[in-house]
């Protein structure tokens, strides 16, 4: 023993940084959010900028626009036009912003709804069986039919469809949590605080919830995944974000009726929808292999 | 027949990967089994003696490797067999049986196709001749209704009836050796003496060698013909079971049977102290009628009556399922009781809610069987030794005080404080929790299983620990525990449990002198290696 | 065994009661008037008056809702309001596609993902296992109208080998039904797969490493007869169960599926229906699709009574 103490939470640090999965993961997760952050230094047109006689027309197309003062100035459209001759590389670029935004936020919510109610279920005997009927519901109704139910309700927006896609992944949360917090009370070390009349506010949050910080973690990235896919359907659906916003949703929603002549109106946002998906993945499965107890435990 | 031992294991030495703290798992170990005998290899946690059972049948686990040496079965190396060889060497010339009956069976087979499986595997045997083949072995490890059970699966039969299928399953093909890992430590007392009867039974009726591996010197007393006693992946003595059990030569081996409790209890004096705990008519009934479901009322305890008086220790025996930790947590209120009085030095707590319990729950506190789970991974021993106190309203500095002088009191540094529970052993984490336990100056300790889990040696340590703090605080101690030897060592009066019941109590002299109850005689007589004197170095 | 049966049917029923009330909240919950809202924003007074004495929406919520699943009971879902026809009539006539989408999709999930997961687990750790592992990573990631799409590119587009869209009924001649059904599932299936053949990994893993396992070892068996005779047959519970989750999964993919190979099913008709704030077909939809999921993993707990003999009381 050299050391004369390393945290088992430095530990986990350790391990995690370590592991290829969450490297490249987070790497590209990393590269994406720089890509959002800094969309407009990197695009080169106004994404909802319309030119009538630029419309439709291939990856690496050169024209002429005026800018701002009246000047004629070239561009290139690098990814090629949309039926408006809107530019698609910048509105892919764009679209980074909406996605990220709604795989967040839905992850957050979905999280401290799902730990709120997943605690007082796995805690307090007598709530544990109402709520776990209504999450069984819940789970009963298929996710993207609720958020499409959800999302049809209400005037079509980032808000609403942050809700949306929220609601079916609260009861996953709070499975979760309760699962958790059923087994960790059983533990001696738990029953060690009892006797020692630690109160059940402090219990909880002392022994019981930081044994839920790892899986949500890891459930947390999962659910970023999961929202970015649901926010792109719902979009390519025409019911999720309105058109007129660039998301890889609509950009792909927009190439639809001209897929079969233009194809990389769908394909080439598709394409970086699919990558960042992956990445969040990723991250998500190497988080998992380095934070997941049952599976540390077997090594 | 020939001298030819049917296991040669010649200087053998397996590997470990090259992370952990040493880098053999056992190193240059040599011993042999002869037909017909049994040999135990006996050694704590950690000594390598499983392993040395596996490298044997080839089930070693991908990361260790086998270096150097042989393991002759009957001549042949099993460690340059090959794959198909080996396989066809398993259940014919070598069987195994494992720790866990609980699980070593598949649990969506029957048990007569899994004793048929050997036949299948191994022999050209039709269905139907496998099948009356599986019926008779079973017959023959004495199974009741054999062809009833036969069609049985797993979770329908009790542990030790899952032990004698494991050992229909290895002795079905007759094989020269039989490797028995632990076989009766997941059992009960009872249980453990009819599966060792059946072993040594099966082994004289057909003449196989067995290598049985055990960490328990009373099991090795009770079965040895010859002893090797491991320690740290090496062999530190062997010999015949008389030479090594009545004249150990090294001290290690010295040590270890000095460690096993002996079965006789000391001449102790009868405590006359105050009363700390009164126990009346205490229930715990567990489930209840449901609606289209089958009524499944399981009576935990029933009608228990004790008491404890300060500086006296107080042991409950029993086995698994006889209530004893039922009552140890309905003291400590960790479950509500279902109804009777707990009186604690005057105070009824059986029925407080628990804002009022509270201020009595310093009172009494508890040590837990599970050292590695008993203390919060993910606080310093420190934060874990003030919790209570700091709860309790004594101010930060004070407890921290308070904590190094426990931590001495338990011969920790005080330095460990900065620690977490996984830089420690497990003897070393049982006395933090024995420590943390004493921070509130409790007048009850309740000790669950508290040294089961511990090797001999440590197991000692922690039992003279207890002692000693229960003298110096004037504690009153319940002593929950399985092990009758430990029991005879620390208890001043026992109570003897059976399936929620208590069915003898009295000193413990007496009741081990002179048990009244039926059950309590079983217990006793079951108790392995009764004939070999331990605890005090020397056998009689 | 009968009284777990019945036990097991009659606790679906608060499940289901709790997702009709809530459907049926959904849209009383608006903000708003349900009646203007379904009525489209071009309709007079009247016609939303109309609207509003139809639903009885005038009554207690208690009573609209009696009112409301006394009809369903009665198969009697409403009129659809864009489609002007009784909803029941429209499910009924949209029912087919979806079906046959579905089933393709779970033998194609089932053929290739079980014995992938069971490969991948026995290989632990090897480039078989990593190869597996990772193209699963990359199906689960990969939203289905993006592999439709590719597909569609890859298959119809450049190398016309399939035909791009549409549907052929199965009355109309197998091999037609057949040809335009093969790219919808596969897209599907992909998703799928990805998720089964994981969590068949998962589960054999976790058996191949219980102490039965080593006993069979020990026997001398055979490693191929250890991993099918012992571990996949333990291991059938979980995966049977996540087929059965899996569901959710299948029926959110059918809507989006169905929407890119245009395929007239149930959820196409969803979109449709969503995109016209046709209410009474919306409800209808998803009370229908939760009613498949609860049905479906009912019968999957009930399976574990045939797999798994310790469930048997």
């Amino acid at each position: 023993m050299t050391t004369a103490s390393i945290s088992p939470a430095r530990q986990t640090v350790r391990r995690i940084i370590r592991n290829p999965s969450v490297l490249i993961g987070g790497a590209l997760v990393l590269a994406i959010v720089l890509m959002g952050l800094m969309a407009p230094l990197l695009g080169t047109r106004d994404p909802s900028k319309i030119s009538p006689k630029d419309r439709n027309q291939p990856p690496g197309y050169e024209s002429t626009v005026r800018d701002s003062s009246g000047k004629k100035v070239p561009v290139e459209y690098r990814l090629g036009t949309d039926t408006l001759g809107r530019d698609i590389y910048s509105r892919v670029i764009y679209g980074a912003r909406v996605s990220l935004v709604v795989g967040l936020s839905v992850a957050t919510i979905a999280v401290i709804a799902g730990v709120t109610i997943g605690v007082i279920a796995g805690f307090f005997r007598w709530a544990d069986g109402i709520i776990m009927r209504l999450m069984d519901a819940l789970m009963a109704i298929p996710a993207i039919l609720l958020a499409i139910a959800v999302v049809s309700l209400f005037s079509s927006g980032l808000a609403s469809v942050i809700i949306a896609i929220t609601v079916p992944e609260v009861p996953r949360v709070v499975r979760l949590v309760r699962s958790i917090v059923l087994s960790i009370r059983e533990e001696p070390y738990v029953e060690a605080a009892i006797t020692a009349g630690t109160r059940t506010p402090l219990l909880l949050f002392r022994h019981v919830l930081p044994n839920t910080i790892a899986p949500l973690i890891v459930q947390g990235t999962f659910i970023v995944a999961s929202a970015i896919i649901v926010e792109a359907i719902l979009s390519f659906l025409g019911i999720g974000i309105p058109p007129e916003i660039p998301t890889w949703g609509n950009i792909m929603a927009e190439g639809r009726s001209v897929f079969q002549l233009f194809p990389h109106n769908i394909l080439y946002p598709g394409l970086i929808l699919g990558l960042t998906v992956l990445a969040v993945n990723m991250l998500g499965d190497g988080l998992r292999d380095t934070l997941d107890p049952r599976f540390a435990n077997k090594v | 027949m020939t001298t030819e031992p049917v296991l040669d294991v010649r200087g053998l030495t397996v590997a470990l990967p090259t992370s952990g703290d040493r880098s053999y798992a056992v190193e240059d170990i040599t011993f042999s089994v002869n037909p017909g005998e049994i040999v135990c290899v006996v050694g704590e946690s950690g000594s390598g003696k499983s392993v040395t059972a596996s490298t044997v049948m080839g089930l070693l686990p991908g990361a260790l490797k086998p270096v150097a040496g042989e393991t002759l079965l009957q001549g042949e190396d099993t460690l340059k067999a090959t794959k198909n060889r080996l396989r066809d060497l398993r259940g014919t010339k070598m069987a195994m049986i494992f720790q866990e009956p609980m699980t070593a069976l598949n649990p969506v087979a029957r048990v007569w196709e899994q004793i048929a499986e050997m036949l299948e595997i191994h022999t050209k045997l039709s269905q139907s001749e496998r099948r009356k083949r599986a019926i008779e072995v079973m017959e023959s490890v004495h199974l009741p209704d054999p062809e009833r059970m036969a069609d049985s699966y797993p979770h329908q039969l009790s542990g030790g009836q899952r032990q004698r299928i494991m050992i229909a399953i290895a002795l079905v093909l007759d094989p020269a050796l039989l490797i028995a890992d632990e076989p009766t430590t997941a059992l009960d007392v009872t249980t453990q003496a009819q599966i060792l009867k059946l072993i040594k039974e099966m082994q004289e009726r057909r003449g196989t060698g067995v290598l049985f591996i055990t960490h328990d010197f009373g099991v090795v007393a009770e079965i040895a013909d010859r002893i090797v006693v491991m320690k740290q992946g090496r062999i530190v003595e062997q010999g015949d079971r008389e030479q090594v059990l009545k004249n150990p030569q090294e001290p290690y081996t010295q040590m270890l049977m000095a460690s096993v409790p002996s079965m006789t209890p000391p001449e102790r004096a009868v405590v006359g102290g105050e009363m700390a705990v009164e126990v009346k008519k205490l229930d715990k009934v567990y489930g209840r009628k449901g609606f289209l479901r089958r009524e499944r009322i399981v009576h935990a305890a029933a009608n228990v009556d004790f008491h404890v008086r300060r500086g006296e220790t107080l042991g409950i025996v029993g086995e698994s399922g006889s209530g004893k930790s039922t009552v140890a947590r309905c003291i400590a209120r960790l479950i509500d009781p279902t109804s009777g009085s707990i009186s604690l030095h005057g105070t009824e707590i059986a029925t407080l809610s628990q804002s009022k319990l509270r201020p009595h729950r310093r009172r009494v506190q508890i040590v837990f069987q599970d050292p590695y789970r008993s203390l919060n991974p993910r606080r310093t021993v420190g934060q874990s030794m003030i919790e209570a106190p700091v709860n309790f309203g004594v101010p930060i500095e004070e407890a921290r005080r308070k904590a190094r002088e426990l931590m001495e009191l338990v011969d920790l540094s005080a330095d460990a404080l900065d620690r977490f529970p996984h830089q420690f052993s497990g003897g070393q984490r049982q006395r933090i929790c024995i420590a943390r336990a004493l921070a509130l100056e409790p007048e009850v300790l309740i000790a669950d299983e508290a040294v089961s889990a511990l090797d001999v040696s440590v197991q000692a340590q922690v039992l003279k620990l207890l002692d000693d703090v229960r003298d110096r605080y004037n504690l009153a101690m319940l002593f929950i525990t399985h092990d009758l030897r430990v029991a005879a060592q620390v208890c001043d009066r026992l109570i003897v449990m059976k399936s929620g019941v208590v069915v003898e109590q009295g000193p413990t002299r007496e009741v081990f002198s002179n048990p009244q109850h039926e059950y309590t005689r079983l217990l006793l007589e079951a108790a392995p290696g009764t004939d070999v004197e331990f605890g005090s170095g020397r056998a009689i | 065994m009968a009284s777990y049966l019945l036990r097991r049917i009659l606790a679906t029923i608060p499940v289901m009661l709790l997702v009709a009330i809530f459907i049926f909240l959904l849209l009383r919950l608006t903000p708003g008037d349900p009646a203007a809202i379904i009525a489209g924003d071009y309709a007079n007074d009247a016609q939303i008056a109309e609207i509003r004495e139809k639903l009885g929406l005038d009554e207690p919520l208690f009573t609209q809702f009696f009112y409301w699943l006394g009809n369903i009971f009665q198969g009697d879902f409403g009129e659809s309001f864009f489609y002007k026809k009784q909803v029941g009539e429209l499910i009924a006539s949209r029912i087919e596609p979806t079906l046959s989408l579905s089933l393709m999709t779970i033998v194609l999930t089932v053929m290739i993902a079980v014995p992938l997961g069971t490969l991948a687990a026995y290989r632990q750790g090897s480039w078989t296992d990593r190869i597996i592992m990772g193209f699963s990573v990359l199906g689960f990631s990969l939203p289905v109208f993006v592999i439709g799409y590719a597909l569609i590119w890859l298959f119809s587009l450049e190398l016309g080998w399939l035909p791009v869209q549409g549907y052929q009924r199965i009355s109309d001649g197998v091999g037609g039904w057949f040809i335009r059904l093969l790219l919808p599932s596969l897209a599907l299936a992909v998703v799928f797969v990805a998720f089964i053949a994981r969590m068949t990994r998962t589960s054999v893993l976790e058996v191949l490493g219980e102490d039965y396992i080593r006993t069979a070892r020990a026997k001398g068996q055979t490693e191929r007869k250890v991993l099918m005779r012992h571990a996949l047959r333990n291991a059938a519970v979980p995966i049977v169960t996540v087929i059965g989750l899996s569901f959710a999964i299948l029926i959110g993919g059918v809507v989006v599926t169905e929407s890119v190979f245009t395929l007239p099913g149930l959820g196409l008709l969803t979109v449709e229906a969503v995109l016209a704030r046709d209410y009474p077909t919306i409800q209808a939809v998803i009370l229908l699709f939760s009613l498949v999921y609860v049905v479906i993993n009912l019968l999957i707990d009930l399976s574990y009574t045939v797999l798994d003999p310790r469930i048997r009381y």
